[in-house]
């Protein structure tokens, strides 16, 4: 990794062993290493956006062992022995989720920037609760910020992946 | 961007507590990141060392001892959102904790965290304040009770001494008869004003304790608002709860800031607790 060459002498390591998209990394980090830098800039996948920094706006979301998290303010080593899934690793052989079916077919997003959050933790939500009101979808989603389209399509759109998922189960 | 600095695992609160008292001022305790971890980002604050307290056993539970509910310093809000315990014996809690940021800060966000930061503008110190909660504090030797009305001094200020650790919030069991609740208001991301109010209902209303937060530096209880619903029956109560209301609106404390001006937030504060005793009282 060319990014281990800049690291000070020093430096603490902190050897990490996780499952990302299903295959097992081992890597080291520092401990003020973030893990929206170590999947972006290290691991190279890009879905995951830097938006307001702040866990505020959802754009970074990353699911750890199927919870959603702020890539933005979540230290890389806290990946240990854990699970990361990231937008990349959601299709399966090809094959797109029924969320990423449901934002095409119901027009779920416009610029697209804060889609592949909107997607992981709506799959969250989807994941502990099949069937959840609009009001629980709200709930669960206030913290995904899309600033184009008004939220009636997304929430359209998990909806439809919703009824989609559960017809499958 | 973070800077750089080392990181320590205790696994015992006495390791931890020996690691604070070595290091000081230059050391500090972690455990969900989630607000401490942003002011680091923004360079308000720097450390050369965070102490990891997540791999401390026994402080990730809700448990009953002696009439508490024992609520472990590393639950997150997540868990206690979800808590059966939680839900049937402190229903304004876990309606408070499903209501805390969003979804990803509840997921590592802890309860002791929460407390331990002492941001103004944050919700459970207040509803604690009002449930007259105890916070258990810890060091190598020894162990103390601090109550959650002495327990929050300043913004950003606690009643910890350095190398203590916060490990438990013991919160008394109510009676049947017990009524609390926990309302807030805001426009920006964090709440603007925050009031919890809880009492026993027994034809009258008695043992009423009422805490404001977010409009000051710190949750305060305001004791000149609990005196005029004090011993009143309900009906009386109500009639007097804007009155109430009032007393504590001048007596939170409020300061202008980005979430209101003061003679807003003493606004808001008389209506929420009109709310927050009538949403208490249904």
């Amino acid at each position: 990794m060319a990014k281990a060459m800049t690291k000070h002498s020093d430096a603490q390591s902190i050897p990490v062993s996780f499952t990302l998209n299903g295959r097992l990394q081992e890597i080291e980090v520092e401990p003020h290493e973030l893990l929206l830098d170590l999947v972006r800039e290290q691991l190279g996948l890009t879905g995951a956006k830097r938006s307001c920094d702040v866990e505020v706006c959802g754009a970074c979301t990353l699911l750890v062992d199927g919870r959603p998290v702020s890539a933005c303010t979540t230290l890389a080593f806290e990946v240990r022995g854990r699970s990361v899934l990231t937008i990349e690793g959601l299709a399966q052989d090809g094959k797109l989720h029924p969320l990423q079916e449901a934002f095409i077919e119901h027009g779920g997003f416009q610029c697209g920037f804060c889609t592949p959050g909107m997607i992981l933790a709506a799959k969250a939500l989807l994941d502990e609760n099949p069937d959840p009101s609009e009001a629980e979808l709200k709930h669960f989603m206030h913290g995904n910020i899309c600033r184009c389209t008004g939220y009636k399509k997304i929430i359209e759109s998990i909806m439809a992946a919703a009824k989609r998922m559960r017809a499958k189960a | 961007m973070l800077r750089r600095f080392r990181l320590e695992e205790p696994e015992s609160v006495a390791e931890a507590a020996e690691l604070l008292g070595r290091f000081g001022e230059s050391a500090k305790v972690y455990a969900g990141g989630t607000e401490l971890l942003l002011a680091m980002k923004e360079g308000l604050v720097q450390y050369e060392r965070l102490i990891n307290v997540k791999k401390l056993t026994g402080l990730s539970d809700v448990t009953t001892a002696d009439g508490a509910l024992v609520i472990g310093a590393l639950c997150t809000h997540h868990q206690l959102e979800n808590s059966p315990v939680l839900r049937d014996k402190l229903p304004a809690l876990t309606k408070l904790e499903q209501n805390v940021a969003n979804v990803r800060v509840r997921q590592v966000g802890t309860i002791g965290g929460n407390i331990c930061f002492a941001e103004p503008h944050a919700d459970p110190g207040t509803l604690l304040i009002a449930l007259g909660a105890k916070m258990i504090a810890e060091k190598s030797s020894s162990k103390r009770e601090i109550t959650a009305e002495d327990f929050f001094v300043d913004a950003y200020e606690t009643a910890l001494q350095a190398d203590e650790v916060l490990t438990k919030i013991q919160v008394p069991i109510p009676a049947p008869n017990a009524r609390s609740a926990y309302l807030k208001f805001g426009y920006l991301e964090r709440p603007s004003v925050g009031v919890a109010v809880a009492f026993n209902l027994n034809g009258g209303v008695s043992g009423v304790r009422i805490a404001v937060g977010c409009a000051g530096p710190a949750p305060r209880r305001v004791a000149e608002a609990e005196a005029l619903l004090e011993g009143k029956s309900k009906d009386e109560a109500l009639r007097h709860v804007a009155e109430a209301g009032a007393a504590a609106g001048r007596a939170a404390q409020a300061i202008s800031d980005l979430h209101g001006s003061q003679e807003y937030k003493e606004h808001i504060v008389g209506v929420l607790l009109k709310r927050a005793f009538q949403s208490a009282l249904s």
